[in-house]
């Protein structure tokens, strides 16, 4: 459910960067460990959207997989699965190298906004 | 007419961590720690959160309840003569899932934070969106309950890795059930290794005293920055 949460703030960030322009495409890096349903952000997107800037456009997801990095011995490694104990030493410390983002990467906007918009 | 394309690069719940950021330095004005308790539904919050409130002795305490509808645990803690406040987030699609850093902070000015050490959080119950939110707490405290399976860990991990300490309730029924304490601690220190955790019963009462002495130790820290 906070698909919804996430869509609007999605939204918000694309349209503060919009400069006024109608947005055609809004980008999103999706990580791994982020319960990000896909489906259900990009139907909530769309309703989002509508009547502003991001009104039609795309939304594209591009999912980052996990990637985990040892502070002991400094082994990295691609977990399938949320395995967070070192397969090298088997220590805790591990650090997220990728796999938590959710951040939007950028847009494409439309540079002459009288074209569109006004329909 | 042509494209072009503007890079943001930006967290999208950045809005989201501002407001928390803010909540937390109206937290350290006023010299309160916060704890975000976060589990599923019925895994025993509410009661464990009465019974460790009367065990919390010397430590002004207050309550935030979020639940998407009702005020039945805020009317609970209520009785314990502990100031509570309920925020209720069954707005839009249905009530959202979960607490965030906005509506913790249009609840503030209904709390007496100057006249707290120390207020507990008690989230929607929920094994997903909370983990996702931060509201302004210093710490999170992740509940599940022994009733609730021993694969939990892996079928929830960003839960259970977004917790500082996971509190197992109900194991007055271990006795009662298949669950194998083991292995789910096993599954705990795969997705979350060497995470604290304690084993609570808040129906007998039996490890509600650690908890409580937990507590009491956040309680008394000093503010560190966010």
């Amino acid at each position: 459910m906070h698909e919804l949460s996430v869509a609007s703030a999605i939204v918000d960030t694309a349209v503060r960067h919009a400069d006024g322009r109608p947005v055609s495409v809004v980008s999103v890096r999706v990580g791994a460990l982020r319960q990000v349903v896909p489906d259900s952000l990009s139907f909530y997107f769309e309703i989002v959207a509508r009547d502003g800037l991001c009104e039609g456009a795309r939304l594209e997801l591009v999912a980052v997989a996990l990637a985990l990095r040892c502070r002991e011995c400094e082994t990295e490694w691609e977990p399938e699965f949320p395995e967070f104990r070192c397969p090298g030493c088997d220590g805790a410390s591990v650090e997220i190298m990728t796999g938590e983002e959710l951040e939007v990467d950028y847009i494409e906007v439309e540079e002459e906004a009288a074209c569109i918009a006004q329909r | 007419m042509h494209r072009t394309k503007v890079t943001i690069v930006e967290e999208a719940l950045d809005a989201n961590n501002t407001i928390a950021r803010a909540n937390r330095d109206d937290f350290d004005r006023a010299g309160v720690r916060v704890v975000n308790l976060m589990s599923a539904p019925g895994a025993g919050k509410t009661t464990l959160l009465e019974a460790t409130l009367v065990a919390l002795h010397g430590v002004r305490a207050g309550v935030l309840e979020g639940d998407v509808q009702g005020s039945l645990d805020a009317d609970r803690i209520a009785h314990l003569h502990v100031p509570v406040v309920q925020l209720n987030t069954g707005s839009g699609f249905g009530g959202e899932c979960h607490l965030d850093a906005n509506m913790v902070r249009s609840a503030l000015p209904a709390l007496p934070l100057e006249e707290l050490d120390l207020l507990i959080v008690e989230n929607v119950g929920n094994l997903v969106c909370p983990a996702e939110f931060r509201i302004g707490e210093d710490v999170r405290v992740m509940i599940s309950s022994v009733t609730e399976g021993e694969d939990k860990p892996l079928k929830y991990p960003l839960m259970f890795r977004a917790c500082e300490l996971v509190v197992v309730n109900k194991i007055d029924l271990l006795a009662h059930l298949d669950y194998d304490l083991e292995l789910f601690l096993h599954h705990l220190d795969t997705v979350h290794p060497g995470v604290p955790r304690m084993l609570v019963s808040a129906k007998t009462g039996e490890g509600v005293e650690g908890f409580a002495a937990w507590l009491r130790e956040i309680a008394a820290r000093e503010a560190v920055p966010a």
